[in-house]
């Protein structure tokens, strides 16, 4: 049974004292040292326990394997009233639930433009009042299979993407992305903002659903792992997936629709960002179907509602575990600065929860200048990733890292050990209702979203 | 009148081990002008400690490096940690050496080395409390592992035993002190000649007083293979012994086990002897404790079983030897040990006196083994009189010249009209050299036996009590 040990040359891996490594390396013993250094303060006892658990290492390998064999494809697009059963007065929002005494400035904005757009109130101040009435009822995108862009607001009208999963039969929903600038999603909620989702409703959301019943359903799985190598990284560059995305859907576009064609595609072309909505709703998939797998220690989701910062694991259910939301560290648009920075927001860190996003940095060198830090900092961030990451992305490949995998599933308990929280790339908001966006970055999560959900599985 | 001057600092995120950290301690703390210097990760000890003596420490947690220097001056104090940027750098260098290999970022965990290098055995050496991820680390990835770490909770020695035995890996340990592994000396390990014998033991220090014997007498070993302390008891049921045993049984070098065990409990004790009896490879087995063998003996049996002569064990006298029964009979009897195999076997065959064993766990939380730092031992044998029975463990990973400290320590006693012996369990091809640190301690006056049985027997011959 252990007869390799006593054969051959000794290869010996150190992690504890200097003075035990040193003296092999006298002894000329090949070897190589983890850096290690101690667990996340008071995280000791919990990761004894879910270290222990014996369904730990085969729950993480069904997780891991089933976030990375997923195939997510568009198949459709629809209004969330008829796909979601969304009633009339109920938002869904981005990251884990909240009500609106707690909500920031552009969650409050979008909230306030998503009433105006469904004809609750006239202007923002009646909004305003019809919200904090409690006479919306808000609820979490993620309970609803869908995920959302910053403040994530979608109200019935909205059209939704609707991305499939042939492996495990999953489905879920995406809004469409509005573009940069004054747009609902980063809180504002001005006439053209109002104006912009109603063409969205009206024209953009029923040319892409003819479209796609044209073209048939297109292959997200494929289209990303592309994009990664045309240098997006999913989150804050998708303009490869963009452009990958148009010469896919394009000719069913003219066909389904010759008056409004060109007016759609000059719209999801002149946005770098339109994919990203349909890259969200394919990670919402591929993380759902790794859900609810008892002793599981992956994160399944990771979302923030502009106050919050929130996670879900595998083996803990629809548990949400959250820290405060921290301010992104990065570039700002015109005049704004720091100052004007509302706290991390948005489901689309359900990017970096499957392998993409922060995680895939190495991939995108375009991204690092925009922000901040130079490539190497990117492929670092990268490399980093994998010290908490149970498995290597199969589909999603690294040209720069010699087409290595990025790193994906994040394990609370690796975050735990090595005390290297996710890396996020992100847009920034501004801080107050109806600004849209400052800038973009990077933002650390909070580590005792990750300490208080090891603990909840310490105690499972 | 006091110009002391102070710098306190605390560093996020920055781990050294506290056996590293008490070299740059030392090494700040021996400049001139520098009364005192703390450098260690901010655990509640630790931050205590330098409160205690004064510092004005900020909040730190156990995850930060903590610096406290204290300097008759400010010059000094600029030099001191002109010296602790030094100090750091070399052992950044050190680390990566260690992480070379790959050209990337160290990895952070025993998984993630394992994946990038292919390894045939992991080392864990990380505070107890911790190890057990790194061990798992190691089983899951199909690798045995030595577990040096002491103060592991024994439920998690089980449950990796458990997973290591689905896996068909070996687990040393925990608190497994030495092992040689195709030559390796893992731990505390002597430099011992290759030869026939294989050696699973449940004792570090047993396991080297055996090994070192064996070589003096000429016969080398195989592989010797640590299971730990606690492997034999009803808890862990002996599942490291027994894999062990099937390990060397299957290895072609190994001709003859020498079995070092503590009094298993009863159930295990009956396993272990089928798997014995089961063996193609002949066993000597040595059981520590009362009415047992002792370690010597048990190695003379060995030699016999190898057709091989027992020499006389060598021994060392100093010119002008305490004789029995000189000063007032009987005298005390006082065992500072590092050892706790050797300091058991002393008091068994003492019969009676004071043993203490410094390498137990109680003084080991937060501080690194007596074999590392002779501090706390050397405290103690400044101030015992009457008869002091020691052991000097020499090998790998151990102090790289005991008698430096320790043979003007002696000396003291000595002049104090103490009678000093001392068991220098090591081989001539060791580091430290065994000749070199057996004549230092000799012309300190203490008699000094490669055997701990003789030194044992004839420190109570001195104390009065001669059996």
């Amino acid at each position: 049974m252990t007869m390799s040990m006593l054969q051959g040359e000794p290869r010996v891996i150190t992690v504890g004292a200097s003075v035990l490594a040193e003296s092999l390396d006298r002894q000329a013993v090949p070897r190589l040292g983890v850096e290690w250094r101690p667990p996340l303060p008071g995280t000791s006892q919990a990761l004894a326990k879910v270290l222990a658990d014996p369904r730990r290492e085969a729950a993480n390998r069904t997780a891991a394997g089933r976030l990375t064999s997923a195939r997510p494809r568009l198949v459709a697009a629809r209004p969330a009233r008829e796909v979601l059963g969304l009633p009339a007065r109920t938002f869904l929002h981005a990251g884990p639930p909240i009500e609106w005494e707690r909500a920031s400035g552009p969650m409050r904005g979008a909230l306030a433009g998503a009433a105006i757009f469904e004809g609750l109130a006239a202007n923002a101040e009646e909004a305003e009042r019809l919200l904090a009435s409690g006479g919306v009822r808000l609820d979490s995108c993620h309970h609803h299979r869908t995920v959302g862009p910053m403040a994530g607001v979608v109200s019935p009208s909205m059209w939704m993407f609707e991305v499939a999963d042939d492996e495990y039969g999953g489905t879920a929903y995406c809004s469409l992305n509005e573009g940069l600038g004054k747009v609902l999603r980063y809180g504002a909620y001005g006439q053209e903002v109002i104006e912009r989702l109603r063409w969205m409703g009206e024209v953009l959301g029923p040319v892409l659903a003819a479209a796609l019943e044209l073209s048939g359903p297109i292959d997200l799985r494929s289209l990303i792992a592309q994009a990664l190598q045309m240098g997006d990284e999913l989150h804050n560059r998708n303009r490869a997936a963009t452009s990958l995305f148009v010469r896919e859907i394009a000719p069913s576009i003219v066909d389904a629709s010759p008056r409004h064609a060109a007016d759609v595609l000059r719209f999801v072309n002149g946005n770098d960002h339109f994919f990203l909505n349909a890259g969200m709703a394919a990670g919402k998939v591929c993380a759902d179907a790794a859900r609810d797998v008892p002793g599981s220690s992956m994160v399944v989701a990771m979302a923030r509602n502009g106050t919050d910062f929130g996670i879900q694991v595998s083996g803990l259910g629809d548990r949400w575990f959250t820290g405060p939301a921290g301010v992104p560290d990065g570039l700002y648009l015109g005049a704004y600065g720091p100052q004007d920075a509302n706290p991390d927001i948005g489901d689309s860190t359900i990017t970096e929860t499957t392998g993409l996003g922060g995680f895939a940095m190495a991939a995108s060198p375009a991204i690092v200048r925009f922000v901040g830090g130079d490539v190497s900092d990117a492929v670092a961030a990268t490399r980093s990733m994998y010290e908490i990451t149970l498995a290597e992305h199969p589909a999603y490949q690294i040209p720069g890292l010699g087409f290595r995998g990025t790193p994906t599933g994040i394990d609370v308990a690796l975050v735990a050990r090595t005390g290297l929280l996710p890396v996020v790339n992100t847009g920034i908001a501004g801080r107050v209702a109806g600004t849209g966006q400052v800038g973009a970055g990077l933002v650390t999560p909070p580590a005792e979203a990750f300490i208080a959900a090891l603990t909840a599985l310490g105690a499972h | 009148m006091t110009t002391n001057a102070d710098r306190v600092e605390v560093r996020p995120g920055v781990y050294h081990d506290s056996v590293s950290l008490m070299r740059v301690s030392q090494a700040l703390g021996s400049r001139p002008g520098v009364t005192l210097a703390v450098v260690a990760m901010a655990t509640d000890l630790n931050v205590e400690l330098a409160r205690e003596a004064g510092f004005a420490v900020p909040p730190a947690g156990p995850t930060d490096l903590l610096v406290a220097i204290r300097a008759g001056g400010e010059a000094e104090l600029e030099e001191a940690a002109a010296e602790l940027e030094r100090q750091f750098a070399a052992l950044a260098r050190g680390a990566a050496a260690g992480g070379a290999a790959t050209g990337e970022m160290a990895p952070r965990t025993t998984r993630a080395v394992a994946r990038v290098f292919d390894a045939s055995l992991v080392l864990v050496s990380v505070p107890g409390e911790h190890a057990f991820a790194e061990a798992m680390d190691a089983v899951e990835a199909g690798l045995p592992v030595m577990i040096f770490s002491d103060n592991v909770p024994v439920e998690q020695e089980v449950l990796l035993k458990r997973r290591a035995a689905e896996r068909g890996v070996l687990v040393m340990g925990p608190d497994c002190g030495t092992a040689v592994v195709g030559g390796a000396g893992l731990g505390f390990a002597n430099v011992l000649r290759p030869g026939p014998v294989g050696v699973v033991a449940a004792s570090g220090t047993g396991a080297q007083q055996v090994t070192c014997l064996l070589d003096h007498a000429g016969a080398g070993v195989s592989h010797v293979l640590g299971v730990g302390g606690r492997d034999l008891s009803s808890a862990v049921g002996g599942a490291s012994t027994l894999a062990a045993l099937a390990a060397l049984d299957a290895d072609p070098a190994t001709e003859l086990i020498v079995l070092i065990s503590k009094p298993p409990a009863p159930e295990v004790a009956q396993t272990v002897r089928q798997a014995v009896e089961g063996l193609a490879t002949p066993v000597v087995t040595a059981l520590l404790g009362p009415g047992q063998d002792d370690l010597t003996a048990a190695t003379e049996k060995a030699l016999r079983a190898l057709g091989l002569p027992v020499p006389e064990w060598p021994s060392w006298t100093p010119p002008e030897p305490s004789a029995p029964g000189e000063g007032p009979a009987p005298r005390e009897l006082h065992g500072l040990y590092s050892g706790g195999t050797l300091c058991a076997e002393a008091a068994i065959i003492a019969g009676s006196g004071d043993f203490t064993d410094f390498g137990d766990d109680a003084y080991t939380v937060g501080r690194p083994h007596p074999m590392i730092d002779p501090t706390v031992r050397l405290e103690a044998l400044e101030r015992a009189s009457g008869v002091v029975l020691l052991d000097v463990v020499l090998g790998h990973a151990a102090d790289p010249d005991p008698a430096e400290r320790l043979a003007p320590a002696v000396a003291r006693a000595v002049g104090r009209g103490a009678s000093v012996v001392v068991a220098l369990v090591g081989t001539a091809s060791d580091p430290q050299g065994l000749g070199r640190q057996a004549q230092s301690l000799v012309a300190a006056g203490a008699t000094v036996f490669t055997s701990n049985a003789a030194a044992a027997r004839h420190a109570a011959s001195l104390a009065g009590r001669s059996r």
